[in-house]
This record gives structure tokens, C-alpha cells and sequence, in this order.
């Protein structure tokens, strides 16, 4: 029974002053509204970004560079025991040999068999010449093989027009960069002459564009098969230059990374290395979407102080009252902290809803980012995570805004009231 | 009857704002049950102060303050509010209603809060104490709609809900004209006689205090007569 009449007393204060009461709630709609906004477009953004960068570079790439030999030959002759000794001599330069990967194919099924590997692809890059009648372009051509490349890394998404399997079907066959064939003046069903950097001279034909949405990679980058790409460079099938390595846990790159570069003698870079900055970036915007959202809420609960502070100063004789009756100091706060409660919680529910609502609205408005040919629209995370810190940050605000001015009504002094009059 | 409804044994008061005066000088009294006290003297002779101790509403003060025989000195805010709340009815000069509930209502909210009977027990009461008072045709009138002797039976009949052992009045005639006034002596007379409960009320009116069982007249923070 006690519970309830409080409920009922509170209930009527609100009622009592409910303009002021709607008010102070449309506040904390307002600021959840914000809130719930806010998180989810920024997580959507995020979540695309990372994409891009989790989803379209290898989690970890297996190479070898051109390195001068870490062991000099005078080494050999010195070293053993003779720690003291300084060679001056370090004459003897890397070895004519391409930049490939010795023994690909054991390392490829090898990898394939990891149980952490979700899937490979292999690649070659090589360095060749666009002819464009007297001039020619320096560009990169990389041989893929088309299904891993799709499937791992979404290639796919970036072939705008053509079919990117052609490259697979169509004997010597190119996907040029937009941008490049811009320059070069040529479309889908065209023949490019290139030139390798060993002077052949190769005709290709160009089955697709693609557009990366860098217009430098755009103008020098462009994809053939693997096969084609070891018969530009005059190379066997198992010249290759890349392994790229995705995994179910990419989280687990680092480690990985340093076991293979170790195990199969090559270069190994993980995407945390590679692209370190976008974990930093996420982490910033994440960070100001957070304070932004919080500064709201915050905001929000000086409105509920505001208003119950207004409507104790004016309930000072219910306050009296209620005490002269028989309410203790402990009823009186409960009292006004179910006020403060009652606004936080209905314009926190309200809030909620609305910021749904917003983030669907967002993610409807058109957005056609050029490095993204798949994106159609605003991108936005629908995380229930975001919905729960809402709430709870609303009931904590509306919580403290309350507590203090109930706090201040529970010690006013009933005498005081009822003498002054 | 052995035990008095009320008792105060040398009650002592400061007020220290903006200096220290006394203003209750080693006040001692008891009011048993069905007894029907006036309280007077001139203003500012300590009698409103005596009062709201009394009420266990102001608890700065020494001495000791007994109801029904229990020491009110030590206990808990909470638990003087529950004293309040069973024991002790309340009517003071100004009515003091709740405008949001209906008359009815504030009535019942004593109760409500004691918590000891059901909600429909608690209406029907409720109706009783204001047919006691002759209001009840306003029982679902919202107080500002009420006359001024109206709303003082209102609170007088909130003041009655718990059937408490000791009624308290400041003033409560001094807002009403002499026909009202007069109605709510008649009440107060009729709650002491017939239902022993013990009234004490404070009042500036030489007329009321001369019709009452009793009159205790205070000067200068001291009972003298």
C-alpha cells in the first residue's frame, strides 16, 4: 500500500505541472534520440571503414624483398669466434633474382591445412609499360587467381563494369583501372599492347574495369590471371610473389605473421602492422560519439534538475504537509526521486524509439562513396549494445538530477512551512 | 486513564537565530484522554513553539516530551513520522490541503499512508469523519472549490482519519468567521466528550478558550495558570 500511494502522490505532482514535466522529458528524448543516433552512424561508419580495411587487404601477407644478403661472404671466412673484428667490406649486392616465394606450392597447401587460415590467394606482381600509341605508361599488373581474390577480399565489389571471372575464361585477358583506361582510351572488348620490363611486347584484352576509388591505383593498377602474369614475366607457374593469408580471427595476425615469416623464410606483415593508423581512427571517433552522446545525457538531467527543483520550491507546503501527516524525510525523497524517475524513464523510452526511428531514417538516405561501389546508402549499426547504455545512462542521469533536489525536500522542515504562513 | 495522552515534562526552547533566547522556560504539563485544552497568551509568548514540539515536528529541544506514555526524546525522524502519522491529528490555521486530490482523498492519505485497513475500508471511513463534519456531499470536490470553513472541516476530518490519541490545533478558527468558528468548537467539544480524545488548541479567541475544559495560559515562554 505504500509503495503505490507514493506513486500516486508523485504521479499527481507530475500531473500538476505537466507542461514543465513534458518538457524536462522531452529533454532526455531528445539527448537518448541524439544518442542512439549518433552511436549507430558513427558505428556504421566505423564498421565500413574497418570493413574495408579487415575485409579487403590480407590479414597477412607472405613476400620477398629484394634484400642486400644479411650474411656477407668475408662473414663466412671471419666470424666464427672472432667477435671483436669490424668488416669494412659490404660489397656484395642482392643476387639477380626475382622478388618470388621459393617453394609456393608446399606453402600454399600447407596453409591451407592451418586450421586458423580461412583461405589463400596467391599473387604476382609485375612491373609493366602501357602503350599508348608513342608513349608508354609505367603501371603494375597482378596476377590473381580470380575466385580467391573474390571471395576472400570481395574483388568483385570493385569491377564495375565487366565480369571479373572473364578473366579466368578469356585467355589473355586485363581488368584495367578506370582511370587508365581513361587515359588510354579504351573499353570492355578493347585490346591493350603492353610492355614488360623484360621488352616483350603482349596484347591484351581488356574484359573489365575496376575502380579502386584511389585514382593513382586507378591509373597504374590493373589485374590479370596468375597464369598470365607468370607468362609476362617469362616465369614458370610457380613464380609467385605474394601469399595472402586471410583468417577466421584476424586478431590473431601478429603472432601468425612472425610463425610463418619464420617457418617458411619470408617477409611476413599483419594488417594490425599495415594499417595501424585505423585502429587509432576508430577509436578516436568512437571515443567523441561516446563523449558527445554522454554530454547530451548529461545536459538532459540539468533539465530534470531544473524541474524539480522548480516544483519543490513550489510544493513547499505539500512537503510540509505530507511531513505534518506523517510522511518521513525517507518518503518525501522516494517521492520526488519516482518524479525525476517517472520523466527519465518515459522520455528514455520515447528516446529509444526515436533514435531507432532516426537510425533507420539515416540509413536510407543515399550515399554513393566513390572507393565504395556497393554502398547505396548511409551505413548504420543497429547494435542493441548502444540501446542498453542508453537506457542506463538515462536512468543513472534522471537518477542523480533527482536525487539531490529530493534530497534537499526530505530535509525541509515541516515547522518552517507551517509557521511562516 | 492512568497514562496521560500527553505529557511534557520541563520543556526548554531556544531559538538561536539571530541571538540565543529562551522561549520555553521549563514548561511541564499533562493532558489526559477526552480532555479539551485552550492554549493562550499574547503572541510570541511561546505557545505555537510549545505546540510543534508537541507534534514531535520540532525536536530541538530538552526536556522530555512523553505520548502516552512513551518518551519521544531519541527516536528516529522516521519513526516520529509514524507517531505523527497514528497518533497525533494535526489542524492548523491554514488548511493545508492537497489541491491535486479531491477532498476525499486528502482525507484518506493518513490512512493510505499508515496502511492499516484496505482501501475500501479506508473510503468508507473517510466518509464517516466528513458526515461526522457535515461535508460529506463535498467528498469529490477538489479543495479549491470548497468555502474556507469547508476546507478547515476537510483537514479537521484528515486530522481524525487514524483516530489518533491527541489532536492538535494552531489557530483553527482563526482564518473562520463566527459561525464557522463556532461549528468547529462544537466538533472539537463533541470529539473529546464522545470519542476521549484529547484536544489541545492554541487560540488568540478569549471566547473559544472560555468554553473549553481547560485553559492553559502562557507568558513569556512559562505556563502561569
Amino acid at each position: 500500500m505504500k509503495l503505490p500511494l507514493l506513486y500516486d502522490v508523485a504521479l499527481s505532482l507530475l500531473l500538476a505541472r505537466g507542461r514543465q514535466s513534458l518538457v524536462a522529458a522531452v529533454g532526455v528524448t531528445f539527448s537518448i534520440t541524439m544518442f542512439i543516433a549518433l552511436l549507430s552512424f558513427m558505428a556504421g561508419l566505423n564498421q565500413l571503414l574497418d570493413g574495408l580495411v579487415v575485409n579487403r587487404t590480407p590479414h597477412i601477407r607472405l613476400y620477398n624483398e629484394v634484400q642486400p644478403a644479411p650474411r656477407q661472404p668475408i662473414d663466412r671466412y671471419t666470424s666464427a669466434g672472432a667477435g671483436r673484428q669490424h668488416h669494412f667490406i659490404r660489397s656484395i649486392r642482392p643476387s639477380d633474382e626475382l622478388p618470388r616465394i621459393r617453394n609456393v606450392g608446399a606453402i600454399i597447401a600447407a596453409l591451407r591445412r592451418d586450421p586458423r587460415v580461412r583461405g589463400v590467394a596467391p599473387k604476382t606482381q609485375a612491373q609493366v609499360f602501357y602503350n599508348v600509341g608513342t608513349i608508354n605508361l609505367t603501371g603494375t599488373i597482378s596476377g590473381i587467381e580470380v575466385e580467391q581474390e573474390d571471395r576472400l577480399f570481395a574483388f568483385g565489389d570493385y569491377v564495375t563494369t565487366g565480369n571479373p571471372l572473364s578473366l579466368k575464361t578469356v585467355a589473355n585477358s586485363i581488368i584495367l583501372g578506370k582511370a587508365a583506361a581513361d587515359i588510354m582510351l579504351v573499353g570492355v572488348g578493347d585490346v591493350v599492347q603492353i610492355t614488360t620490363v623484360k621488352g616483350n611486347h603482349v596484347q591484351l584484352k581488356v574484359v573489365g574495369l575496376f575502380e579502386s576509388g584511389l585514382l593513382d591505383v586507378d591509373k597504374v593498377q590493373s589485374y590479370t590471371s596468375l597464369f598470365t602474369a607468370q607468362k609476362l614475366l617469362g616465369e614458370a607457374n610457380n613464380y609467385v610473389t605474394d601469399v595472402q593469408v586471410k583468417l577466421y580471427d584476424f586478431s590473431l595476425a601478429p603472432p601468425l605473421a612472425r610463425e610463418y615469416a619464420q617457418r617458411y623464410d619470408v617477409q611476413a606483415l599483419d594488417i594490425q602492422t599495415a594499417n595501424s593508423q585505423f585502429e587509432t581512427g576508430t577509436f578516436i571517433r568512437t571515443l567523441i560519439s561516446y563523449t558527445v552522446g554522454i554530454t547530451l545525457l548529461i545536459v538532459a538531467g540539468f533539465g530534470i534538475y531544473n524541474i524539480l527543483n522548480m516544483m519543490i520550491y513550489e510544493k513547499m507546503d505539500t512537503i510540509a504537509i505530507l511531513k505534518a501527516i506523517g510522511f518521513s524525510g525517507g518518503d518525501v525523497r522516494r517521492l520526488f526521486v519516482a518524479v525525476a524517475l517517472a520523466i527519465g524513464l518515459s522520455g528514455g523510452a520515447a528516446g529509444l524509439l526515436f533514435g531507432f526511428g532516426l537510425s533507420v531514417l539515416i540509413s536510407y538516405v543515399p550515399f554513393h562513396p566513390a572507393s565504395l561501389p556497393t554502398v547505396h546508402f548511409y551505413p548504420v549499426s543497429f547494435n542493441p549494445v548502444f540501446y542498453g547504455i542508453g537506457a542506463v545512462f538515462s536512468l543513472i542521469t534522471t537518477y542523480l538530477a533527482g536525487y539531490f533536489p529530493a534530497r534537499k525536500a526530505s530535509r525541509v522542515d515541516p515547522v518552517d512551512i507551517i509557521r511562516g504562513k | 486513564m492512568d497514562t496521560p495522552a500527553i505529557e511534557a515534562r520541563q520543556l526548554i526552547k531556544y531559538f538561536d537565530d539571530p541571538v540565543r533566547v529562551q522561549v520555553l522556560h521549563d514548561v511541564s504539563f499533562a493532558l489526559n484522554r477526552g480532555e479539551f485544552a485552550a492554549v493562550v497568551g499574547k503572541s510570541g509568548c511561546g505557545k505555537s513553539t510549545l505546540l510543534y514540539i508537541l507534534s514531535t515536528m520540532d525536536t530541538a529541544y530538552e526536556g522530555e516530551l512523553l505520548i502516552d506514555g512513551v518518551p519521544m526524546r531519541g527516536k528516529k525522524e522516521a519513526a516520529l513520522a509514524r507517531v505523527r502519522n497514528e497518533q497525533i491529528g494535526f489542524v492548523f490555521q491554514f488548511h493545508y490541503l492537497l489541491n491535486e486530490f479531491s477532498v476525499l482523498r486528502n482525507v484518506m492519505l493518513p490512512a493510505e499512508k499508515l496502511g492499516k485497513l484496505s482501501r475500501p475500508e479506508i473510503e468508507h471511513r473517510a466518509y464517516e469523519k466528513l458526515k461526522i463534519l457535515g461535508i460529506e456531499s463535498e467528498a469529490l470536490k477538489k479543495p479549491n472549490q470548497l468555502s474556507g470553513g469547508q476546507k478547515q472541516r476537510v483537514a479537521i476530518a484528515r486530522a481524525l482519519i487514524n483516530d489518533p490519541l491527541i489532536i492538535l490545533g494552531d489557530e483553527p478558527t482563526g482564518n473562520l468567521d463566527q459561525k464557522n468558528g463556532e461549528i468547529v468548537f462544537d466538533i472539537f467539544k463533541e470529539l473529546a466528550e464522545t470519542y476521549h480524545q484529547a484536544l489541545l488548541i492554541v487560540t488568540h479567541d478569549n471566547d473559544f478558550a472560555a468554553k473549553t475544559h481547560r485553559i492553559i495560559e502562557m507568558e513569556d515562554g512559562r505556563i502561569i495558570s
